[in-house]
């Protein structure tokens, strides 16, 4: 195959550089010891990272979307692994349009499932309830965790499990022993994943949040309309070196590849 | 097999999605024909929603100029999003192809890793790129001598359209990246052994395989740029709306939730519309590809 030119290479670093500017210069202004939003030119200080100590606010989201993210992604998956396991191993009518129906989260725009969430939620009486979140939540991460059980139990070896059929293993135990610990690194990933998007979810759940079941990026976004200034940035540095933790870790359990080869096909 | 096993294995597919469908009707079917209830219902300053079936939602939309024009800027800026990522994106996603395997996936890392990343978190990094008429990106336009006078990006639909297509472009590099993991290297060979000069064989060989990449990641953009929701909030403020936006608006400033409903039912709908449309067309005119 042929080798790239000069031009096309001009072409990528710029490219390259225009796609990591602006989470780049989050990173860098939230080190800057100036009281006003700059560029850290004269030295470098952590006096906004302290202050966030004083926002209360700010942290208290911060373990509302942890909580949140860490739940709903654990339910979701609770629904997620019996559907996977059965649309990967039998041919039943209605097995697309189930399917279908599992995925459709991701083509419904996320502000029109705010919308029917909220007003759903405030008519069971449960508007701007944590349960409320979790549920909304575990409806929006569902395909990712689904997706990724998917492939997992599709790829999986089933001589094992006859194995264990055949020396008298059955129903539970053979879930627990032999059949979730074949699929279990796509069980993880799909849970990393998963938590990403509801760690990371703003248009549905500024509907939905409450002061007090406010998550971070609703407390970032009401914070932003407000005001910019360096306070936001060294937040938003701290959720870049959450998510880039858990990039980190689905990378090794699965490969970062697979993981984006599979939501690019989501929209399709 | 008995008949009993037969019969359990018939059952089993069920059994094991029922959860999750329950789940699905329960808290998402329902939520939704609410939602399209909703918008048939009547609203006042005082009495609130009144559940009664009319048209004035709808009627208000269709008449008044506002929503036209809501409308139409925000199909706009999703128009002009997905062309400036299939332009950019479509050849980065050619070049990233042709280099050595760890200068790929490094760069591919690069690229797509920003997918995950939280969307307030870029958008503010390009409010603070922009940052009014003195902002880096234009400071830095202005030394290559590529403009004269700042343009304006923040509150404007240009920094709308650039922010946007920097949040969708993972999207469509993916896109384009899988269709040329299709594309067989030796056509392009063969293409060179014959006399085929760049540009012919970026042409007429290339161009018409990765299309049905490009249209489909363009289908992707199109659909998350018209419902998109924090970067037009945050870039363009509270006087430039798009469909999202006005919808937040009416439910959680003015709290006209009927006049939000509606106003989101269309969005989905005339989504669902474009969607399915388009990815049939493509279908129809590549059903090689897909084969």
């Amino acid at each position: 195959m042929r080798r790239n030119g000069p031009l096309a290479l001009i072409f990528h670093t710029v490219f390259v550089i225009v796609m990591v500017a602006p989470i780049v210069v989050v990173c860098l202004v939230a080190f800057t010891p100036e009281g006003f939003l700059s560029l850290p030119t004269n030295g470098v200080s952590l006096r906004w990272f302290r202050a966030i100590g004083n926002y209360p606010e700010f942290i208290h989201a911060f373990w509302v979307s942890l909580g949140l993210g860490a739940l709903s992604s654990f339910v979701a998956l609770l629904f997620a692994v019996p559907a996977a396991l059965a649309i990967a191993r039998y041919r039943f009518r209605g097995r697309d349009a189930l399917a279908a129906l599992f995925l459709s989260p991701l083509m419904i725009p996320h502000v029109v499932l705010g919308i029917a969430f909220l007003r759903f939620f405030t008519s069971a009486g449960l508007g701007g309830s944590f349960a409320a979140l979790i549920i909304a939540h575990v409806i929006i991460v569902f395909p990712f965790a689904l997706r990724l059980t998917l492939a997992a139990a599709t790829g999986m070896d089933r001589t094992v499990e006859m194995a264990a059929v055949s020396l008298g293993a059955g129903g539970w135990t053979l879930f627990r022993r032999v059949t979730l610990p074949l699929i279990l690194p796509g069980v993880i990933s799909g849970w990393a994943l998963a938590f990403i998007q509801s760690f990371d979810d703003l248009t549905m759940t500024v509907f939905l949040a409450a002061p007090g079941t406010e998550t971070l990026p609703v407390r970032m976004f009401l914070y932003i309309q407000d005001n910019i200034d360096p306070l936001v940035t060294s937040v938003s540095a701290c959720v870049i070196a959450v998510t880039m933790t858990a990039l980190i870790l689905l990378d090794r359990f699965y490969g970062l590849d697979r993981v984006l080869a599979g939501k690019g096909d989501a929209g399709r | 097999m008995s008949a009993a096993a037969e019969e359990r294995n018939a059952r089993a597919p069920w059994a094991l999605t029922a959860p999750a469908l329950m789940l699905f009707v329960g808290v998402l079917l329902i939520p939704l024909t609410m939602t399209v209830m909703l918008s048939f219902h009547d609203w006042g300053q005082y009495k609130g929603i009144e559940p009664v079936f009319i048209l004035k939602n709808w009627k208000e939309i269709a008449t008044d100029p506002y929503y036209a024009e809501m409308f139409w800027r925000t199909f706009r800026i999703a128009i002009l999003t997905t062309l400036l990522t299939a332009v950019l994106g479509a050849p980065e996603a050619y070049i990233l192809n042709r280099m050595s395997g760890r200068w790929k996936s490094f760069f591919l890392l690069v690229i797509l890793g920003p997918l995950l990343i939280s969307v307030v978190a870029r958008t503010l990094g390009w409010a603070l790129l922009f940052g009014g008429n003195n902002g880096l990106v234009n400071k830095l336009l202005m030394s290559l001598g590529a403009i004269r006078s700042p343009i304006p990006f923040m509150f404007t639909e240009t920094g709308m359209v650039v922010a946007l297509a920097h949040v969708m472009m993972p999207f469509m590099v993916l896109s384009v990246w899988a269709a040329l993991q299709r594309l067989d290297p030796q056509i392009e060979n063969a293409a060179m052994s014959l006399g085929a000069g760049p540009i012919t064989i970026i042409r007429r060989i290339i161009m018409p395989q990765i299309m049905p990449g490009v249209l489909s990641g363009a289908i992707i953009v199109f659909s998350l740029s018209a419902s998109a929701f924090a970067t037009p909030a945050i870039i363009g403020g509270r006087r430039l709306k798009v469909a999202a936006t006005l919808a937040y608006d009416e439910f959680l400033n003015t709290l006209n939730w009927p006049l939000g409903a509606a106003v989101a039912t269309l969005l989905l709908v005339a989504l669902v519309l474009i969607v399915v449309g388009s990815n049939a067309l493509i279908e129809r005119r590549y059903a090689e590809v897909f084969r």
